[in-house]
């Protein structure tokens, strides 16, 4: 297959970036999207020219490190999944494909395709967390937890952090990734202690990272690798109603 | 080459290779004192415990004193950085991605293994200390292994208490399944993504303490050298991935939580960025290299399918306990649809084989089988790699729901990466590199043979012996990461405390100093060829001469492709741009660099192992019906491999594996 | 939160104005009876109106500050842009709300303080004093582009329910995977029912189907 590509060329995140065309050809329908690229770039670097700079790692749709916006959708056309589970196959014979980054505010591009995502960890590291000191956890059985909510809180956390959500949304809103974490802490009985205090101040280091706010487009869900529910955002805002009212209420 | 004669029957410790006239290697003390595994005293149930109650600790006012590296994000580096900032050390993490909840971990499938014995069927640890250290061919430390073991109930416990959303039952409780080379039910998995929920577990613990400011990360940088003062371990030298800036980092202790190096094979189910460069540093520094030629080769992976694929895909392992392996008996069947071959056309050569464990045999076991009724040409698929994983009697028996419920993501994925739907046509299945057995050694402590260098997880040598099982590299990771080091690394500190060198001493400038020269010779190699046409000339040779199954000639070939390849590589690679910058053709660079020394190391290490156990397969030394064949009066040790420099073959030294409470015998599946 | 919250007062209000309006299919005295009864509230009209202003100007108000933040959220646009999920009605409320705004103070100065059509003034009050709603009603609507704008302007209001009357059940938090779908579905029914109960009323004028009650 032959394909003509538009990719966004940015030396660095102080430099205007555009839009480069380039064509590969003879391409094997087998080929991944990210193996397409690395054909492009050993045939740009036999030609003296510096290769595309692209992000990727695990390549099997898990670790979150791929971040692209593939004809104007994030992670490509193929729903759900992540750039590097997609396949040539997908697309049309001499398609032209455009090929940017995540473009949100708080994820500035690094080069070329490549964007820096710590506004994430930073999220998280607000209260993403539950405070199990290593050495004092029970024995495991010892709190059951209903098949259901267990299930739930797995469906929360299968987030891979890639961050596809606030890249899709027309607000470049972060809520389906921070719902996502409150709500797998939230259902489970070991993260009630800290419930209040993890919702106030995730949501609170997310709107100061200048993430767009949430206009249920839900165009987060479905672009999200992981199948993460926007129903999830729902129960952010219950969680963040809930502990605003137990805060002014007090106990 | 190398002579491997040495005397197995004396427990004192005896280097080799080329050594071996040397009388004076045999009596020096000096050898037999930095191998020492310092295995505690005691019955083998009590050492761990008592171990612990004689370790060495640091008040806590001296611990916001020390200062701790931790070199890796994943399992083990994530959890150690962690437990450590928490108890009040100050920390400085370092992974290369551009976050830590990014670390290989996240991909492993499967499960964790605890011997809770919630199932009652009979699970103990010793059962599973028994099962580890049989699964690992008898080539671990039977302290290591049981302590393991032991442990593994408690990384249960800490990760529920983290919120890890382990599989339940309808009751409430914590559910469990089967893996490879165990008859009772003990793995237990957070759907098939539990790698992904112990690290984000592990990656939040960590977040909590970069919020409390006892653990400083330093994301997308990359550790390019270790810095020893006065014989310690005592600092590294990094690349900042994003700028290009080189940094000294002084510290009280060194750990690495670097994982394993498969990606020397080029095709391996590890992400791209995965490396050898860390410990091999460490390596050329003075750390021993244990083992580097044990190799896991995994035997559920999707085949490969064409010249420019850049990785491989496992299915997890856990596909096994519903799926049934399967192969055509006659090999004019193998280009028929599955579907039209009979069932009395069918070899499912597992169950016929190894009727007790049956598609549940451990992986080496499992992966050599495939690649057997491959050579005989009844492989399936695009060129004759592939064996069928079929699911269609399980279906039949549970339904398409429950097989949906249980495995639906890895279908999904199946799916995507090969466009056919496993729940109707069966899947194909082909071995893959997977995990590295192989790593720096280290002591019971986990410390090296260098002072105040740790070496955790993948990284290091220590538990697995000649194969690992399934579920027990996660189990590994969290046991190191979360409960022996923050025990072991204090008693180390205790006599350091106020020995931090300078980071403008002049170890640190002269490792500085190396790690730009590299990256100038790097960069002004003006050759033509691709970095990837080397690592993928590199793997294909790799997993030719010393992948499945090895043989002198074919070892011997390799150790005279390896520096061709190599001194090739510096004359004609192209890196392009400079190293002021985000390059990551750079960083790509100096990791292939590194596996193409690296390969020399591992296929040395394979040559002197002059048996067959776990994952390494000596054609010459197999039972007459095709199992390895070990060597246990010869072989029945740690094989450690010591830097001498680069126009110098390493030596090796040896470390005997002494076995007080199990019994060697040939492994049995049958 | 406070968009949501505003926007079910003004929802419920849409609600109460279509079923105060349809009552002129019924005749004009029920139409004349109801908006008697509305002004003989006195203050208390004043004061749910002055509510009902606050409550749109809040929600107009809050609304642009966030759209304001959204908008600063990406300051580099995509050069291509596609949307898989996000309707056209959500991605557009800010436009279709503001339209609408344009087409609430339309209507009011029409029908409320009837400065648009000389010929209100002429409409006769009944014998009790009454004001003859229903008969200016249909002289309005007799308009074709007076119609014409109503009908644009209550498709925007469609169009902005159509995505606002199920989206406020998820910001408030009342909502859940199953639901959802369901939600959604209902509020686009929603929106066009109130479109069609609305639209009816010009329709029916401009049909010929309902006439003046007195002669000019």
């Amino acid at each position: 297959m032959n394909f003509r590509l538009r990719i966004w060329r940015q030396p660095n995140a102080k430099s205007p970036g555009k839009l480069v065309d380039y064509e590969v050809r003879d391409i094997s329908p087998n080929t991944s999207f990210l193996e397409m690229l690395d054909i492009l770039n050993e045939n740009l670097l036999r030609g003296g020219e510096e290769p595309i700079a692209f992000d990727s790692d695990c390549r099997e749709g898990i670790c979150g490190t791929c971040s692209l916006t593939i004809n104007g959708e994030a992670h490509g056309p193929d729903h759900p999944g992540a750039v590097c589970e997609l396949y040539m196959r997908k697309f049309r014979d001499d398609a032209t494909i455009t090929v940017e980054p995540f473009r949100v505010g708080a994820f500035p591009v690094v080069k070329d395709l490549v964007i820096d995502r710590s506004a994430l960890d930073r999220i998280v590291q607000a209260g993403g967390f539950i405070s199990a000191r290593a050495g004092s956890a029970p024995e495991a059985n010892s709190i059951p937890v209903p098949k259901h909510d267990a299930d739930l809180a797995m469906e929360a956390a299968a987030c891979i952090g890639c961050g596809a959500c606030a890249a899709a949304c027309p607000n470049g809103s972060a809520m389906l990734f921070t719902s996502a974490k409150v709500s797998h802490l939230a259902l489970l009985p070991q993260g009630h202690p800290e419930r209040e205090s993890r919702v106030l101040k995730m949501v609170q280091v997310m709107d100061a990272e200048g993430f767009g706010n949430c206009t249920n487009t839900y165009e987060c869900e479905a672009v999200c690798p992981a199948e993460i529910s926007a129903s999830f955002i729902a129960k952010l805002n219950r969680e963040y109603a809930r502990a605003q009212f137990r805060q002014r209420i007090g106990e | 080459m190398f002579v491997s004669d040495f005397d197995i029957r004396n427990s004192k410790l005896l280097p080799s290779v080329g050594d071996i006239e040397n009388p004076e290697y045999r009596i020096s003390t000096h050898m037999i004192g930095t191998l020492d595994p310092k295995i505690p005293p005691g019955p083998l149930a009590q050492k761990w415990r008592s171990h612990r109650d004689h370790l060495r600790l640091v008040s806590p006012n001296n611990r916001r004193k020390a200062e701790i590296i931790v070199v890796g994000s994943g399992l083990a580096g994530g959890s150690a950085a962690a437990t450590l900032g928490e108890l009040g050390y100050r920390v400085k993490c370092f992974c290369f991605q551009d976050s830590p909840r990014r670390a290989h971990s996240i991909a492993a499938q499967g499960g964790i293994n605890a011997a809770k014995n919630y199932q009652n069927d009979g699970d103990s640890v010793y059962r599973l200390f028994y099962d580890t250290i049989k699964g690992g061919d008898f080539r671990s430390r039977e302290a290591n292994v049981y302590r393991l073991a032991e442990i593994a109930n408690n990384i249960i416990d800490q990760c529920v208490a983290q919120g890890v959303p382990f599989a339940r039952e309808y009751s409430g409780y914590l559910a469990n399944r089967s893996f490879g080379g165990a008859q009772v039910s003990r793995t237990f998995y957070a759907r098939g993504q539990t790698g992904q929920q112990l690290l984000l577990g592990c990656y939040q613990a960590l977040c909590r303490q970069i919020a409390a400011g006892t653990v400083r990360m330093f994301p997308q940088t990359e550790m390019l050298d270790l810095v020893i003062t006065d014989g310690q371990a005592k600092g590294i030298i990094t690349r900042s991935l994003l700028s290009g800036k080189i940094d000294r980092h002084a510290a009280d202790a060194v750990v690495l939580a670097t994982g394993g190096y498969g990606n020397v094979y080029y095709l391996s189910t590890n992400a791209r960025g995965s490396n050898v460069t860390a410990p091999y540093r460490a390596y050329k520094r003075g750390a021993l290299f244990a083992n580097p030629s044990f190799t896991q080769i995994h035997p559920t992976c999707i085949p490969v399918s064409g010249e420019h694929q850049s990785k491989l895909t496992l299915m997890s392992e856990s596909l096994r306990n519903d799926g049934r392996v399967w192969v055509p008996t006659r090999k004019e069947d193998r280009e028929k649809a599955p579907g039209e071959i009979p069932e009395a056309d069918r070899d499912y050569y597992l169950e016929r084989k190894y009727p007790a464990y049956g598609n549940l045999s451990p992986r080496d076991i499992s992966s050599r089988a495939a690649k057997e009724v491959c050579d005989e040409g009844r492989g399936v698929g695009p060129g004759g790699r592939g064996v069928y994983l079929d699911f269609a009697d399980a279906i039949k028996r549970l339904g398409e729901g429950t097989i949906r419920e249980r495995y639906g993501n890895l279908f999904e994925v199946y799916e995507k990466i090969t466009g056919e739907d496993a729940y109707k046509v069966p899947m194909r299945i082909y071995p893959a590199v997977h995990y590295t057995m192989g790593g720096l050694w280290v002591d019971y402590d986990l410390m090296s043979n260098v002072p105040g260098l740790f070496v955790i997880g993948e990284a290091n040598f220590s538990d697995h012996g000649a194969n690992r099982l399934g579920a027990s590299a996660l189990m590994q990771g969290l046991a190191d990461g979360y409960f022996i080091l923050p025990n072991t690394l204090p008693n180390y500190l205790v006599g350091q405390m106020g020995k931090r060198p300078s980071p403008d001493s002049s170890e640190f400038r002269e490792g500085e100093e190396a790690v730009r020269g590299r990256i100038e010779k790097l960069l002004s190699a003006s050759g033509t060829r691709s970095l990837d046409s080397f690592h993928r000339e590199l793997g294909l040779l790799l997993w030719d001469k010393c992948g499945m199954s090895r043989s002198e000639k074919g070892l011997r070939e390799a150790l005279r492709k390896i520096p061709e390849l190599r001194e090739q590589f510096w004359r004609d690679v192209r890196v392009p741009g400079d190293d002021e910058d985000f390059n990551q053709s750079l960083e790509r660079a100096g990791r292939v660099a590194d596996f193409l020394e690296f390969a020399e190391l591992m296929c040395m290490d394979a040559l002197d192992r002059d048996e067959s156990a776990g994952a390494h397969f000596r054609e010459e030394h197999q039972t007459p019906d095709g199992e390895a064949l070990r060597d246990d009066e010869n072989h029945a040790a740690v094989f450690a491999w010591e830097f001498q420099g680069d126009d110098k073959p390493p030596k090796l030294h040896r470390e005997p594996l002494h076995f007080e409470t199990v019994h060697l015998a040939q492994r049995s599946y049958k | 939160m406070i968009v949501a919250v505003t926007g079910i007062i003004l929802i419920v209000f849409v609600i109460g104005h279509l079923l105060g309006n349809l009552q002129i299919f019924v005749g004009p005295d029920w139409i004349n009876g109801y908006s008697q009864h509305l002004r003989d509230l006195g203050p208390l009209l004043w004061a749910i109106r002055l509510f009902l202003l606050a409550t749109v100007l809040v929600h107009i108000c809050v609304t642009i500050q966030l759209a304001m933040e959204n908008r600063s959220a990406r300051p580099e646009p995509y050069m291509d842009k596609r949307y898989v999920k996000a309707t056209f009605a959500s991605r557009h409320m800010v436009m279709s709300g503001l339209i609408v705004f344009a087409f609430i103070a339309y209507h009011l100065a029409h029908f409320t303080f009837r400065k648009t059509d000389p010929r209100f003034a002429l409409l006769k009050p009944d014998p009790f004093g009454h004001y003859d709603v229903y008969s200016m009603m249909v002289y309005g609507f007799q308009n074709y582009f007076v119609s014409g704008f109503y009908v644009l302007g209550l498709f925007l209001l469609a169009l902005h329910l159509s995505h606002g009357s199920s989206s406020f059940l998820q910001s408030l938090g009342f909502n859940d995977k199953k639901l959802n779908p369901r939600l959604a579905l209902g509020g686009r029914i929603f929106a066009w029912l109130i479109f069609a109960g609305y639209t009816s009323i010009p329709v029916a004028i401009l049909l010929g189907l309902i006439k003046p009650a007195q002669q000019l």
